[in-house]
């Protein structure tokens, strides 16, 4: 379904791609390469992880409005990730250890998160209304819990968790790229393989019982894909409150249909023309004078906003 | 054959059924009947495992409800709740299309395809099928619910008031059709209604809950009336 409009999204992606790699380059290919292609990797892989990562928690959440970042998956894993410098240090951690750190925060994320979105998502009575707000309060919690123990650690250390607090795209931390690229293309195959159980899952619980799935079950495997998709992107570019809900609302304009077989690599292909484009046009082209995550922090807002204004309908 | 082995259950704190024993026989229309309340909405959930009972015991033929994988299950029974929701963005060829989940798990057969639409023609949907959901009236989007459970093909239909949002003409044929299934095909029907002139014109079996024996008494169990 879509072939056309698929194709046309995946030319569009393609030519965002070769714009950041060669708008305005100077060196040869052998540096070019190794020098701007770790970001675009980078870039590609926080593409598909934000807006699988949406996707998925829509489809359990069974609305369009809710997304990852809205819930305070993010600022969840910002938390864990100040406990843990301020338990552990952090400016003096050794490459080894702060992989360590890593996969440390992200199974806590895991944990933390199938507890407590798990518990809100399991609920008989899904209310829409209350889901979000819980999702504002939460990650407001999390996020004042953040900057008290930012208060009461040594300023080296914060400066640990200050750049990983922020959303950047201009300097990616690029040490984790290949465990990364290892947990993201993963998960998102696993999420591809379970494209038709989605399909049956987004009917609403009774119609998925009655067609022989598990609702329950799938609830927990699709909260857990997620928080390994928002705590690797996270790692990489910080918080980014409102891609998510931006590049997967284009997408449900693009390709509307139910199927998310299709929804996947639609909203893949925006995010990526999203990321990669938009940071081509403000690095190359406008000389940087706009950060790219306020521009689309702006967009995606305006869409929250609408969305909201809309009502809750799916 | 549905047999019900002292089923209790309870909606918050209020006890719903109390146990209930009862045989549903195979091959036939059981009519549910009872006011506003009465425990058949709740007990068809039972049944299908929307919900979990209290206590009790509900098999279907050799399956135990349950404790049998649910996949198994949904090949064996289907149910129309009473307020589905569902997306409304579909269309009403892909809403039958996903009836047939349980036997291709995501890969249509071409005989999958023609289920599909012998479900379609079924409920007279032929003109409707490639139109969305949410332009549908409300009769049209319950024939199109009505048609997914017909085409999941299983030996037992539950539905949940099928006749809310039909007009006299559209509840006689829907009648008419589960006769056909059960007459014809064989399938085994059990149906809410609350229409006593439909249950006694179309049903084989009407189980009545009235306020002198309600279902969730356990003095009035339930009975089961011959046409």
């Amino acid at each position: 379904m879509f072939a056309r409009r698929l194709t046309f999204l995946a030319a569009g992606l393609g030519l965002s791609c070769l714009g950041y790699m060669t708008i305005g380059s100077r060196g040869g290919w052998d540096f070019l390469l190794p020098f701007r292609g770790t970001r675009l990797a980078a870039l590609l892989l926080v593409a598909v992880a934000v807006s699988t990562s949406t996707i998925l928690f829509q489809t359990i959440a069974r609305n369009r409005i809710l997304t990852p970042s809205i819930m305070g998956f993010d600022a969840l894993y910002l938390l864990i990730l100040s406990v843990s410098v301020f338990l552990l240090g952090g400016a003096g951690l050794s490459e080894t250890s702060a992989l360590a750190r890593f996969l440390v925060s992200l199974g806590l994320l895991i944990v933390a998160s199938v507890g407590l979105f798990g518990t809100l998502l399991l609920q008989r009575r899904e209310d829409v209304m209350r889901m979000l707000l819980t999702g504002v309060v939460l990650a407001t919690l999390f996020r004042s819990l953040s900057s008290l123990i930012a208060r009461m650690i040594d300023p080296n250390e914060y400066s640990t968790i200050q750049v990983a607090s922020y959303a950047r795209f201009s300097r990616i931390e690029t040490d984790l790229l290949g465990l990364s690229a290892v947990l993201i293309l993963g998960v998102v195959g696993i999420a591809w393989r379970m494209r038709h159980r989605l399909d049956i899952l987004a009917l609403g619980r009774d119609a998925a019982i009655n067609l022989g799935e598990n609702p329950r079950r799938r609830t927990i495997e699709v909260l857990i894909l997620v928080a390994v998709l928002v705590a690797v992107s996270t790692a990489f570019v910080g918080p980014i409150a409102f891609l998510g809900l931006l590049v997967v609302s284009l997408a449900h304009l693009v390709t509307p249909t139910g199927s998310h077989g299709t929804l996947l690599v639609s909203s893949s292909l925006i995010a990526g023309i999203a990321l990669v484009g938009g940071q081509t046009v403000l690095e190359r082209v406008l000389g940087l004078s706009t950060p790219l995550a306020v521009l689309i922090d702006l967009l995606g807002g305006l869409v929250f906003l609408i969305l909201v204004l809309k009502g809750a309908r799916r | 054959m549905i047999r019900i082995t002292d089923l209790s259950h309870n909606l918050g704190t209020s006890r719903v059924l109390h146990g209930i024993d009862l045989t549903i026989p195979k091959g036939q229309i059981t009519a549910l009947i009872g006011p506003n309340g009465a425990g058949k909405s709740t007990l068809l959930s039972l049944i299908a495992r929307l919900d979990t009972p209290l206590s009790g015991r509900i098999d279907v033929d050799e399956l135990q409800v349950g404790a049998c994988p649910t996949d198994v299950l949904a090949r064996r029974l289907a149910i129309l709740p009473q307020t589905p929701e569902i997306a409304p963005r579909l269309s009403v060829a892909e809403l039958v299309g996903f009836g047939r989940y349980p036997h291709h798990k995501g890969r249509p057969t071409p005989e999958d395809r023609a289920r599909v639409s012998d479900a379609i023609a079924l409920l007279s949907l032929d003109g409707l099928a490639h139109r969305s959901l949410d332009t549908l009236s409300g009769g049209q989007r319950q024939r199109a619910l009505l048609a997914m459970t017909v085409a999941q093909d299983t030996d037992y239909l539950l539905l949940d008031e099928p006749l809310n949002n039909l007009d006299i003409a559209a509840s006689r044929s829907l009648m008419t059709l589960l006769r056909r299934l059960c007459e014809d095909f064989g399938r085994t029907v059990v149906v809410v209604l609350h229409d006593i002139n439909y249950a006694s014109r179309y049903a084989d079996w009407k189980i009545l809950s009235t306020p002198s024996c309600p279902l969730g008494s356990r003095a009035g169990a339930m009975q089961l009336v011959w046409r």
